[in-house]
């Protein structure tokens, strides 16, 4: 589906996920390449305190126990400052990392294929980024609808052994 | 995305009212302490006499923990009490709960399981131990894989409604209009 407001196009299965090193708080840096070895959920959504990204973000915050099991990374993105993603995180006790896509506004959306230049936003989109840093999955949700969870879960499901960085199985096949 | 498809369907080890064999089965992903769920309960009771025998409900655990400090005791409460005094208390302390959304603490859990003739020990025991809690986790679970995405959710013959459940006569028509699962 061709998408006129974001400035690329959608990292899709197979692409290396795009690198980036964004604040997670005052004096905390997160990148991407912190989690090499695991598998990372990264989740773009429009803002903080947006009636449906509450209850998205609400949804993913209730899962840790759930992604935990898959030994995967969370990670929410949007192009709030980090001031209002600690203010958010503090009244909705997030327990995962949201960070600051705020400056330059949008570059790591915009690698992703998923910053809305008109709107100065990024879109609501999902990807599932294996061990080795390789996208596995993506999704761009409508950007009102709560994209809910089901499809992250059926995505780590067709993760091999190798993409969750978990050793195979003795007797296994290893890539 | 969502393949917004219940899984697993109903079973026996699900709390359901009206027939087993209804040709129309309402499943609700629900928190006790979710206003909308509140608001959702009183639509589906009227909806369960509207349509009478030939609508089956089942209820099931979406306890959203970090925004309502006491849903998961309380869905564990319900769950206790159904273990330790059958469905049908499992159900007054349900339409309990919903009613009184601001006496959740565990206190009044234990009194209104006395109340309803359950040994409020035997109900305390299970909370601290979390006796229940991996019953209220496999609910939550299947509903994360069916596609529940907030409280409520609801889904008809087995797949999920997107339509609007505050207005009764609106769910209760498209109930009527449900495929067969």
């Amino acid at each position: 589906m061709s998408n006129p407001t974001s400035s690329s196009r959608l990292a899709a299965p197979g692409d290396a996920a795009p690198a980036f090193d964004l604040s997670d708080g005052p004096d905390r840096r997160i990148a991407l390449s912190d989690f090499r070895g695991r598998p990372v959920v990264l989740v773009f959504y429009p803002a903080d305190w947006s009636p449906v990204c509450g209850d998205q973000i609400a949804l993913y915050n209730e899962m840790s126990s759930i992604f935990a099991e898959y030994n995967v990374q969370l990670l929410g993105v949007s192009v709030d400052g980090l001031w209002c993603h600690q203010a958010f995180q503090e009244a909705r006790r997030i327990q995962f990392p949201l960070l600051a896509d705020f400056q330059p506004r949008g570059e790591v959306a915009r690698r992703y294929g998923v910053y809305r230049e008109n709107d100065g936003i990024t879109e609501r989109a999902l990807f599932v980024i294996d061990a080795a840093g390789v996208v596995r999955w993506s999704y761009l949700s409508p950007i009102g609808e709560n994209p809910g969870a089901d499809g992250i879960i059926s995505a780590l499901d067709a993760l091999t052994p190798e993409q969750l960085g978990t050793p195979a199985a003795p007797g296994g096949s290893r890539a | 995305m969502s393949t917004g498809t219940l899984q697993p369907p109903v079973g026996p080890g699900d709390h359901a009212q009206g027939p087993a064999d209804a040709p129309i089965t309402l499943v609700e992903y629900g928190d006790y302490e979710c206003p909308h769920c509140a608001a959702a309960h009183g639509v589906v009771r009227t909806v369960q006499r509207e349509l009478g025998g030939s609508l089956r409900y089942v209820f099931r655990n979406f306890p959203l923990r970090q925004a309502h400090p006491h849903a998961a005791h309380a869905a564990e409460a319900a769950e206790s009490i159904a273990r330790h005094g059958g469905e049908e208390r499992f159900w007054a302390m349900h339409d309990w709960m919903f009613a009184h959304q601001h006496t959740l603490a565990d206190e009044y859990l234990l009194e209104r399981a006395a109340a309803l003739g359950v040994e409020a020990q035997a109900v305390e025991d299970d909370l601290s131990a979390g006796a229940m809690a991996s019953r209220v986790h496999h609910d939550f679970r299947s509903g994360v894989r069916s596609g529940v995405n907030g409280t409520p959710t609801f889904f008809v013959n087995g797949r999920r409604f997107d339509g609007d459940w505050r207005d009764a006569s609106a769910l209760a028509g498209a109930l009527r209009n449900a495929e067969p699962a």
